[in-house]
């Protein structure tokens, strides 16, 4: 198994630099100068054109300094060579914008976003697995075809389209104030509060993140579950199960259940890609505090290097993500042997 | 397998199937899996709203315009919807009495205008954030631009945008997976890790990324969502040349001396298309829904053109206009459902695994 995680770990390595050279690339070549916008920031519409030939000399001075200060103005290969060797001792450089450390600032938020995504993920698999479990057992039943439908229709709702209804319908108070407009915790909130309350209000205030985060994730994994369900169901060891006048009760929930969870899985590696960019919407609507929102503030300005970070680090969760389901694939499943992955 | 009725009762007759096998009269083939497609009622009904939209995006001059259709002024006759398309192309001009006038105020005219007498540029600052009412059907926004004109021309963004972006990403799809399964070997290798690549980016926050570098404009819009979106369909086209290229008819064209190119294209392409399709059409609901995200954060279309997605982020600001979230959202729901729809339809009819299973 050693040799195997080797294998598959080094594999990783030309996947992971492809992504960060995309993420740098895109960084790079894209019009509009970071030192520019820095400059025109800090000397406000100075630096538009309204300005005299020999102030125009200076600010130019300012953003050359700055530029090399940066890095900026050395070639585009030597930048990235210099990015990478920062990377092993996980130095993501200074912010642009303010000049933290990127990697403080991304450590900051990690947190918010992992608990929305880790809640979304339990949610789905909440209701879909049950969900998938009532599908296959009656299927083509009038509840199968409803509960089918109805995933699929969920599936298709714009998440812009849900959360801006749920920001004028339930939040904030235009016509019913249910749910709390945005952010973690109510603004008296204080570390003083009784536990149990502390723990509503953050309930509270997650409840609708994380619902909207979660209701497209049904319709595919409800499917997923029937599916690999009434495959198992077909098998004849069920048979023998039933034939040994097992109840259908155990039959289903010790029998089926457990080799048909074995695909569910698999897909949590490929719900993680996603993590960063569903955010992106759910937590500027919602103005929690997340990677999400990092990643669209610092895109808008500009800031290289915090969007370069949350490319790596999403482009490691997501390879970490496929290494442990493969690994918890073969964990569950003893007929997978590693080393010997099925195309 | 999916939401609808399940009446793949039919098999594709013998003939169809010899028809097919021999590459020859693809139309065969075409009208067979039309024939059963219209068979499943709910994918029928998502086929007639993507004909309806189309339509609806097709006309739009003609049924939200603050032009009339059929004017009398001064004792001429004039059509000023189809003029005003005369003069965009540069064959015509407007009538001295008619250049920038403003048709519902012409004294003694007798004119009769489309039934949304506005177009989505008519600002109107003494009716802003109007409720739906008689006038305006889904109320104004902030600038008194009426919603459904809004909406009636916004689709045309939407769906020009969904083709455009589905039909770069079918075309570096389709050769890239084409040449990895062809070539196999290392090719397949190198490709392949390009797929596992843009597999494990952040596609999402590329594009937003990219989106909000870039000036805002429709057209590199399209271009961002195609060159992110293809990754699917090459998988998709790989793995149907992967198993096609080790067909017979294939290795006899080959030993014939066809060309490579001739072989990919000519021989294997139009048996691998089938699945191809089914992601295209998701493909399509799919970069609608993300013009739309894009729009509601106030990226990559111009920010004076109305699209369903910025009329959303309105709403979000103004909440208490609550037609503005209701409206246009409905709509790309109703869009993205219908799309989702045919593909499934047509997987169903198209799988050839699930063919005569049932």
């Amino acid at each position: 198994m050693g040799a195997y995680l080797i294998q598959r770990t080094l594999l990783m390595i030309p996947t992971f630099l492809g992504i960060t050279l995309i993420g740098f690339l895109i960084m790079r070549l894209a019009p509009g100068d970071p030192a520019e916008l820095r400059a025109a920031g800090g000397l406000g519409a100075a630096a538009g054109g309204g300005i005299s030939v020999e102030k125009r000399g200076s600010v130019d001075e300012a953003v050359a300094q700055w530029r090399a200060q940066y890095g900026l103005d050395k070639p585009l290969h030597t930048q990235y060579f210099v990015w990478l060797k920062n990377l092993f001792t996980l130095s993501f450089g200074d912010s642009f914008k303010d000049n933290q450390s990127v990697w403080n600032k991304i450590l900051e938020r990690l947190p918010v976003t992992v608990k929305l995504n880790l809640w979304s993920i339990f949610v789905v698999y909440l209701v879909a697995i049950p969900l998938g479990i009532y599908s296959a057992t009656h299927p083509n039943s009038v509840g199968d075809q409803i509960t089918t439908l109805a995933a699929f229709v969920l599936f298709a709702v714009p998440l812009v389209w849900a959360a801006t209804m749920a920001i004028v319908f339930i939040c904030g108070g235009d016509f019913y104030y249910l749910f709390p407009p945005g952010g973690l915790e109510s603004l008296d909130f204080s570390e003083d509060w009784p536990l149990l309350k502390k723990m509503r209000d953050h309930a509270w205030h997650l409840f609708l993140p994380v619902v909207l985060l979660s209701y497209d994730g049904f319709a595919g994994m409800s499917r997923y579950m029937r599916a690999s369900m009434l495959e198992v169901l077909g098998q004849d060891y069920v048979q023998v199960a039933r034939a040994k006048g097992l109840s259908e009760k155990i039959v289903i929930m010790k029998h089926v259940l457990r080799n048909s969870l074995i695909p569910q899985v698999t897909i949590l590696a490929s719900i993680l890609p996603g993590v960063i960019g569903g955010s992106v919407i759910i937590e500027t609507i919602f103005s929690i505090p997340g990677l999400g929102q990092l990643g669209f503030e610092s895109v808008l300005a500009r800031d290289y290097p915090t969007v370069l970070a949350l490319f790596t680090v999403s482009a490691v969760l997501t390879l970490i993500g496929i290494l442990i389901s493969d690994i918890l694939l073969a964990a569950v499943d003893p007929r997978i042997a590693f080393g010997r992955r099925q195309q | 397998m999916s939401a609808m009725p399940s009446n793949t009762a039919a098999l594709p007759s013998m003939d169809n199937a010899r028809a097919s096998a021999n590459g020859e009269a693809a139309e065969g083939l075409w009208s067979d899996v039309w024939k059963r497609f219209k068979r499943n009622p709910i994918a029928l009904a998502g086929f007639y709203v993507v004909c309806l939209l189309a339509f609806m995006a097709l006309f739009a001059d003609f049924l939200a315009n603050d032009k009339p259709y059929y004017l009398e002024y001064r004792g001429k006759t004039y059509f000023p919807i189809i003029r005003s398309y005369i003069v965009d192309v540069k064959l015509g001009r407007w009538p001295a009495e008619l250049l920038n006038a403003e048709f519902k105020k012409l004294e003694g005219a007798k004119s009769v205008f489309p039934p949304i007498a506005y177009r989505p540029s008519n600002i109107n600052l003494l009716e802003p954030l109007e409720p739906p009412s008689a006038k305006h059907w889904f109320g104004t926004d902030k600038l008194g631009r009426d919603i459904v004109a809004g909406m009636i021309h916004g689709s045309r963004i939407s769906l020009s945008i969904g083709f455009v972006a589905v039909g770069i990403a079918v075309m570096i799809g389709v050769v890239l997976g084409a040449i990895a399964g062809y070539f196999g070997s290392w090719v397949d290798m190198v490709v392949s890790r390009l797929f596992e690549v843009m597999l494990s980016i952040p596609t999402f926050f590329l594009l937003i990324t990219i989106a909000a570098l870039l000036p805002p404009s429709i057209f590199l819009t399209m271009g961002i969502i195609g060159l992110t979106s293809w990754v699917g369909i090459a998988r998709f086209t790989r793995n149907e040349f992967l198993k096609i290229r080790n067909l017979d008819y294939v290795t006899s064209a080959i030993a014939l001396g066809v060309s490579n190119r001739k072989v990919m294209f000519k021989h294997i392409l139009p048996n691998a298309l089938a699945p191809v399709i089914v992601s295209v059409v998701l493909g399509i609901a799919g970069a609608i829904l993300v013009e739309s995200s894009l729009s509601f954060l106030g990226i990559g279309v111009p920010a004076e053109l109305v699209t369903w997605g910025s009329i959303l982020h309105e709403a979000s600001s103004t909440t208490f206009a609550w037609w503005l979230a209701v409206f246009p959202g409905f709509a790309i729901f109703i869009t993205v459902l219908a799309y989702y729809l045919v593909g499934e339809g047509l997987r169903e009819v198209l799988d050839p695994r699930l063919r005569g299973l049932r």
